[in-house]
């Protein structure tokens, strides 16, 4: 992430210089970073709701239930958090509100499965695979109907805007499974860099 | 069709909202105070998530003013050609990662000046529909536990988008070229 931030600033103040939009730039960093506050912000509100929903969700015991019910899929994907964590309820609440497309609601929902995948987590301030996962699944953006792309075929007078769906889906539902198999192929990469890290310690200590 | 899809859209929400409050009432919560109980982390987490927002959003912003995107997308023109994709979806594919509004912005302007039957309106569609951002969702997700640390997590969605955009390519060639 380091280098990312530091490429993102750099790379853009060279190219504005180059391009002679050094102003752009410069005025981007102010609008920048007033448009986050205002993102987090116009957040609050929404993400109290559906928080609060969420936790009637909770005491009622639906989002246990919701947890019993995708347990068999869950339980392979995310192997490596307790088969009962409550997190896994959050994921699944995650995910249908994103496939319904309220991306409103989707969010609150993922946050509340960040901080239950973090409780398991060793290293506070390193992401765990079932996080990684978790996050690659939910950028894929999975949705069952592209709710803005109809409201504008619809602003503009398409005919037959429904024809949009099939495709969409079939092109999400792709992206989603690719991010799911590109997770655990990290995983494994990573599980066999560290047994080689530690082979290698037991070594030297030896 | 449209009508019933709209009429899904429309009560998703209100049907989800009548079962977690009944279920809630039936179960004898007290719906009310726990409602507010976890409205309180509202505040909480959207304050959190400040930082990495102003880091992820000022750096994008700063990329997208600088013209690098065009740059970029003059880098690729020779390969669009050869994939039948229209030039107009070219800066679209870029920013999807990087800013939902301005892919959203991207897909309007293409919506409005080409119309509703050209291929690229609806490649451009199915690239918009079909994705996230990346890019935000990686800040406001673990900014809000507080990670710096993102391992590998970046480079999954990134792959994962450029599996969407050639999968759009390839299915909207087949269906609408």
């Amino acid at each position: 992430m380091n280098y990312i931030f530091y490429f993102l600033i750099v790379f853009s103040i060279i190219i504005g210089a180059i391009n002679g939009k050094l102003q752009d730039v410069v005025n981007a960093v102010m609008s920048g970073a007033e448009l986050s506050v205002k993102i987090a912000f116009s957040l609050i509100g929404i993400m109290a709701f559906w928080l609060g929903i969420m936790r009637i969700a909770e005491k009622s015991g639906l989002i246990c239930w919701i947890s019993k019910v995708i347990k068999p899929i869950t339980k392979r994907l995310f192997n490596e958090i307790p088969e009962d964590s409550p997190a896994i309820g959050d994921i699944a609440m995650n995910f249908s509100a994103n496939a319904f497309g309220l991306s409103n609601a989707a969010t609150p929902f993922g946050i509340k499965a960040m901080e239950e995948l973090q409780k398991v987590n060793d290293k506070k301030d390193t992401a765990s695979n079932s996080m990684c996962l978790f996050l690659g699944m939910n950028t894929a953006g999975f949705q069952l109907i592209p709710t803005t792309v109809l409201a504008v075929f619809v602003g503009i007078g398409y005919k037959n805007p429904t024809e949009i769906i099939a495709p969409t889906l079939l092109v999400t539902s792709i992206a989603f499974i690719s991010a799911i198999v590109l997770s655990k192929i990290f995983q494994g990469l990573n599980m066999r860099v560290n047994k080689i890290n530690q082979t290698d310690k037991e070594e030297n200590n030896d | 069709m449209t009508k019933l899809l709209n009429l899904i859209s429309l009560w998703t929400l209100p049907s989800i909202l009548i079962i977690i409050l009944s279920l809630g009432i039936i179960k004898k919560v007290p719906v009310y105070e726990e409602f507010t109980e976890g409205a309180k982390d509202g505040f909480k987490v959207a304050v959190k998530i400040i930082p990495y927002l102003v880091a992820i959003i000022v750096g994008i912003s700063m990329f997208r003013a600088s013209g690098a995107i065009e740059l970029i997308a003059g880098w690729f023109a020779p390969l669009l050609t050869k994939f039948n994709i229209p030039s107009d979806t070219l800066p679209l594919m870029i920013v999807r990662s990087l800013s939902g509004s301005a892919a959203l912005g991207v897909f309007s302007d293409i919506a409005n000046n080409l119309g509703p039957d050209s291929y690229a309106t609806k490649l451009a569609a199915v690239m918009v529909g079909s994705s996230e951002t990346t890019f935000y969702v990686l800040a406001v997700y673990f900014g809000a536990v507080g990670l710096s640390k993102i391992r590998y997590a970046l480079l999954i969605g990134l792959l994962a988008d450029l599996i969407g955009i050639i999968s759009a390519i390839w299915v909207c060639n087949l269906l609408f070229a």
